[in-house]
């Protein structure tokens, strides 16, 4: 039998890794709603805003877990619209601006390829609740890392200009890329008990994978840059502060707003 | 952009068993990526299990102007449709 300060603190880790996996999605997804009616075609509007659709559906899953297993009365929205920047768990990468459509593309690259491992790796949780929020999303961002891959062959492949555009965006992201991988003591306990995947684990099949798309795309890997962490403790960059004043705004202004 | 890229007819098959039909058309600068934009504009609200794309400069039309000849004569021969027939009661789905 666990005591229960013991039982305390596990939820405590498995509510703060249900954010990590819930923010990702979050504010990624929210990034992508920027494209929208600004893609440079109506077809890659929609592929984006799909996307978006597909992660921020993806969040509300694992955050209404997080405020189902926390027992405090918050759902999905109050953890999206009612925390601010510092409680935020997501990785940098994916609070960064979408730059160009080259850039937007890398980073969707880079992240859907390693959330498509991690999710992978999820299906098999021991937490039977994250398995099943990571079979649904599976299949949505096997298509995602599809997508995104496919576009960075017909970039890197493309015109001199497209593939000027795209070497740039994956070398501005490549330093956001090991925090993806970084081992972490709060997750280890859950990685020892078969709750989260070994994110660290996860790095040789990307880049594997990475090399492929890369060599398909004719394109050279990304120049090393110096790994750039601190998300997952909330030490974000100055963008994700922009990015929910425009997401919280109508939330927190009209508190008794309903869709 | 989208300007430069070639049109593909899209066609969907809305369950198996059923042929595919024409639903519009997308802009991409290839077959793979025809399909996929044809999957994000049209099956997102689970239209169908199957896509088709080709690309538009590939059909071969009918001339509109030649609709008299091509197709009016079969207005005056109704006994081409099955309707002259009893159908027996045991024959379903018809």
């Amino acid at each position: 039998m666990t005591s229960v300060p013991t039982v305390a603190r596990d939820d405590a880790a498995l509510i703060d890794y249900l954010q990590r996996l819930g923010d990702d999605s979050l504010i990624l997804g929210q990034r992508l709603t920027e494209w929208c009616g600004h893609a440079p075609a109506l077809e890659i509007d929609l592929s984006l805003a799909n996307i978006g659709l597909d992660l921020i559906g993806q969040a509300t899953l694992f955050l209404n877990l997080a405020g189902e297993i926390e027992g405090k009365g918050r759902n999905g929205d109050a953890f999206a619209f009612h925390r601010d920047v510092l409680a935020f768990r997501n990785c940098l990468l994916v609070e960064q601006p979408n730059g160009d459509f080259a850039q937007t593309i890398a980073r969707q690259f880079l992240f859907s390829t390693w959330q498509l491992a991690l999710f992978e790796g999820l299906t098999r949780s021991a937490e039977p609740r994250i398995a099943a929020i990571a079979a649904k999303a599976v299949k949505e961002v096997r298509y995602h890392a599809e997508l995104s891959a496919d576009w960075v062959i017909r970039l890197g492949d493309g015109t001199e200009e497209s593939r000027k555009r795209m070497i740039e965006g994956l070398d501005w992201f490549w330093r956001f890329v090991d925090e993806l991988f970084d081992a972490d003591p709060l997750e280890q306990p859950m990685i020892d008990a078969g709750i989260a995947a070994d994110r660290a684990a996860l790095r040789e099949g990307f880049d594997a994978t990475v090399n492929d798309v890369l060599r398909d795309a004719t394109l050279p890997l990304p120049e090393h840059s110096r790994g750039v962490k601190g998300g997952r403790f909330g030490h974000h960059s100055e963008h994700p502060g922009h990015l929910l004043a425009v997401m919280q705004f109508l939330p927190r202004t009209y508190p008794d707003a309903v869709w | 952009m989208s300007r430069d890229w070639p049109l593909w007819e899209v066609f969907i098959r809305s369950k198996g068993g059923l042929s595919h039909k024409h639903v519009g058309s997308v802009h991409a600068p290839d077959g793979e990526l025809a399909v996929r934009h044809a999957r994000d504009v049209y099956t997102r609200r689970l239209e169908g299990v199957s896509l088709w794309v080709v690309q538009s400069s590939d059909i071969v039309a009918s001339d509109p102007a030649a609709a008299g000849p091509l197709f009016e004569p079969a207005e005056t021969k109704v006994y081409r449709h099955p309707t002259f027939y009893d159908i027996p009661d045991a024959v379903t789905h018809i």
